[in-house]
């Protein structure tokens, strides 16, 4: 009885992902077509592929609120490149280096100016921001080449291309949180900092390395999405990093690090983003849908805590 | 008689912290309760506090049946719990320490003077030396455990119950302790006292209660019994009393030390005790060498080759461990399984490249595991959910798997138990034996007498004697005291 409760508290995200799928299919017609799970995947690769990295992040004790920006960025960038004569893969090569670049700026000031994730990434979210605007001139790049639309939208066969890229890099990170040396660093800095340092651990150099991860997967997102809009917008990704960041907490992650998973990650945006094109398909008022996002977030959480408490004492 | 409990229970879940409970309670009466980790002390005075409920059987409080729902209930008829000094919030005064909670209110306002002022009367009365403006934050855990008494002697109690007052003081912080808690005493109040250093017992309670896997299995005046006796009921077996090691030839030298005020050799096969006061600079050598402080100018060879020591991940390079005094907050990653804990420090030796192999992982905790008997049910447990002796033997597993020729050994025995600590000492001769050198800190006296092979007395950040093994307390005492 305590075993099977406990199992379901376990594998709660997981089944209420499935219990949201069962009733969508029900309540809409149009729900269950490959356009709708198409455009559900295409619209929620940009903040899982980005949530992915965040995953590394919080497991590491750590938060990156700069991630919106640094999206807005890398797609500038990249289409810059583009319009301004560069193929299609090196843009692309060019939005992810400059993800990587403010991904290794966040780590480095967090570990070398030993100053709080958060206040770092606070201000680098408002200084990403304002240099997408001042070198975009704050205009969108548009002019793109056509076969840039691929990435965002084309298919291979039957399957969108985003969701390939989305599958293989949830795959890469599962792998490495669960069997490198990065991923059992990243646990044990994000369970606790001082026992990894005193362990020996080099945690500012993997610290870094997090962060950059972080900024790279952002950047890959980025272009992503520059894609999919066929422009590069400076103000692309405004708020995204709070979707994101409630991404990994559904799926149980821990803001006081040392938890969370990339599967948990997963069904955590998959739950946010079937809610929201649920309610759009039943025609429920936008205004609403945030409430009902907002209180999901503290209904997953609130439910977490409770099964964590229930099996430390 | 104020308290009388007779046959308490109480279950978490399927496990049962007391079975049969009991404990009488006079006034002006010091009354202590021992027994191993998880025999159920703790949960027996949270019962009377009231921040647990019974499950059955007798509470009285003066002589009228109670049962508490709340800790202001128990409260609330004069009853107080003296934490320990984690309790307290850093950034506030002694005085808002003290009234935490209880804030007196004029109008709409905190009555600042009037906390002070009560404050300052309490400190007067029981000659405290603070002062009641001063941050908590920067006293002394001596000191914060004055503030804690404060906290608990506000609104005349009539019974306080010490949950380890002196685990974290050194021999001469708690004679003031003692001091403290005999004065209470002549005030008539009544007091419970919890703790695992049984050396003190003799010059403090007058009364002892042993608890062993949840009943009192054993209630008597201090002055009929005999700490051998009472170690028998703790741990429900004969344990070899005192644990004495034989001395080792000394091999090659490991380290060498030369720093300002701290200069010493430490060879293979060596447990090097280091004695002195809380602030003679004990811990700050341990960390110095592990490069937690930076060094002063000066030099520290590792072997016979001089290092540059700046970063933990230096000291370990160069061949240095240390077990840390504090398990939670720098000796593991408690949330994480007892195996990830114990690959730490060495994953290398379990990685192909960059991968972490599992199996080998697995077969190395295993084997560490059985080697050094930790008691988990299986490697995957997390460390938080074991004891503090077993919590320890995790730690040291660690180390010995990294397998560094120093270890550092910085209050090796805190917060552990009887049956624990000869564990303990028996791996740190073991370790010494396999040619390791071992520099061992600690505030126990008998426990350094018994295990180390010389004593280095620091005083005032320095190293004022070398003593051999054959020494007293007395004269350990003396150095570190006094001085010549």
């Amino acid at each position: 009885m305590r075993l099977g409760s406990g199992v379901l508290q376990k594998f709660l995200p997981f089944i209420s992902l499935a219990l949201l799928f069962v009733i969508l299919s029900i309540a809409s017609p149009y729900f269950l077509t490959t356009t709708n799970l198409a455009s559900v995947i295409r619209q929620t690769a940009v903040i899982n592929i980005m949530a992915l990295g965040m995953t590394l992040v919080i497991v590491s004790g750590g938060i990156d609120l700069s991630v919106g920006s640094i999206l807005a960025f890398s797609g500038v960038i990249g289409t810059m490149t583009m319009v301004n004569g560069g193929s299609v893969p090196l843009g692309i090569a060019a939005g992810i280096a400059g993800g990587t670049l403010w991904g290794c700026a966040n780590g480095l000031m967090v570990s070398k100016l030993r100053l709080p994730p958060f206040i770092v990434t606070l201000g680098t979210l408002g200084i990403v921001r304002g240099l997408t605007l001042v070198i975009s001139g704050g205009l969108p790049v548009v002019g793109l080449p056509k076969a840039h639309g691929f990435l965002g939208e084309g298919t291979v066969g039957p399957v969108p291309f985003v969701l390939l890229i989305l599958v293989g890099c949830a795959i890469v990170t599962h792998f490495a949180m669960r069997s490198t040396k990065l991923g059992r660093y990243t646990y044990a800095i994000g369970s606790n900092e001082a026992a990894a340092v005193y362990a020996g651990i080099p945690v500012a150099r993997y610290k870094v390395a997090i962060y950059a991860i972080c900024g790279m997967l952002t950047g890959l997102a980025g272009m992503i999405e520059t894609s999919r809009l066929m422009t590069g917008q400076p103000t692309a990704g405004v708020s995204y990093e709070l979707q994101v960041i409630a991404a990994v907490v559904i799926g149980g992650g821990s803001l006081a690090g040392g938890e969370g998973t990339v599967i948990g990650t997963l069904i955590g945006a998959f739950i946010m983003g079937l809610l929201s094109n649920g309610s759009d398909l039943l025609g429920v008022n936008p205004y609403w849908q945030q409430v009902i996002i907002g209180a999901v977030i503290i209904l997953a959480v609130a439910l977490d805590e409770a099964r964590k408490r229930r099996f430390s004492t | 008689m104020i308290l009388e409990l007779s046959s308490i229970r109480k279950r978490f879940g399927g496990v049962h912290a007391l079975r049969d409970g009991s404990l009488s309670v006079r006034p002006g009466q010091v009354h202590a309760l021992i027994g191993e980790n998880g025999a159920g002390k703790s949960t027996l005075v949270k019962i009377v506090a009231g921040m647990l409920r019974r499950d059955g059987g007798d509470m009285r409080w003066k002589g009228r049946s109670v049962d508490f729902h709340r800790s202001a209930e128990a409260h609330a008829v004069g009853i107080r719990m003296v934490h320990q000094e984690s309790l307290l919030a850093p950034h506030l005064t002694v005085a808002e320490n003290v009234f935490l909670g209880r804030e007196p209110l004029k109008s709409a306002f905190l009555d600042e003077a009037a906390m002070a002022h009560k404050t300052a009367s309490i400190l007067e009365e029981h000659r405290f030396p603070l002062q009641a403006d001063w941050k908590v934050a920067k006293l002394a855990p001596a000191h914060k455990q004055i503030v804690e008494i404060c906290r608990a002697l506000h609104g005349d109690p009539s019974l306080l119950m010490f949950d380890e007052p002196t685990s974290s003081l050194s021999d001469a912080e708690a004679t003031e302790v003692f001091r403290i808690v005999r004065q209470l005493r002549e005030k008539g109040i009544g007091i419970v006292y919890i703790t695992h250093r049984l050396a003190e017992l003799q010059e403090i309670a007058d009364q002892i209660t042993i608890l062993r896997d949840g009943e009192t299995v054993h209630s008597c005046p201090a002055s009929e019994t005999t700490t051998q006796e009472i170690v028998r009921h703790m741990v429900g077996r004969n344990v070899a009393a005192v644990y004495f090691r034989d001395k080792q030839p000394p091999g090659e030298e490991r380290l060498k030390v030369d720093l300002p005020g701290v200069a010493f050799e430490l060879r293979a096969g060596e447990i090097l005790g280091v004695a002195g006061l809380v602030g003679a600079g004990r811990t700050k050598v341990c960390e110095t060498l592990f490069g937690i402080t930076p060094a002063p100018p000066g030099s520290i060879s590792v072997n016979g080759e001089p290092c540059d020591i700046r970063s933990p991940l230096d000291a370990v390079e160069a061949g240095i461990a240390l077990v840390t005094e504090d398990r939670q907050e720098t000796g593991l990653a408690v949330r994480l399984p007892v195996r990830t804990n114990i690959t730490l420090a060495n994953l290398d030796a379990v990685c192909a490249g960059s991968v972490v192999h599992s199996g080998r992982e697995r077969r190395v905790a295993e084997d560490y595991r059985k080697r050094l008997q930790i008691r988990a049910d299986a490697t995957e447990q997390s460390a938080r959910q074991l004891s503090g002796g077993n919590q320890q033997k995790v730690v040291i597993a660690k180390w010995l798997f990294r397998d560094t020729n120093v270890v550092l050994f910085d209050e090796p025995t805190r917060g552990i138990d009887v049956g624990a600590k000869a564990e303990v000492f028996a791996l740190m001769d073991k370790m010494a034996r396999e040619g390791k050198a071992i520099l061992m800190v600690s505030s126990e006296l008998p426990e350094l007498l018994q295990v180390a092979d010389r004593i280095l007395v620091m005083r005032e950040g320095s190293m004022v004697a070398e003593l051999p093994r054959e020494t007293t307390q007395q004269e350990i005492m003396h150095h570190a005291a006094v001085g010549h």
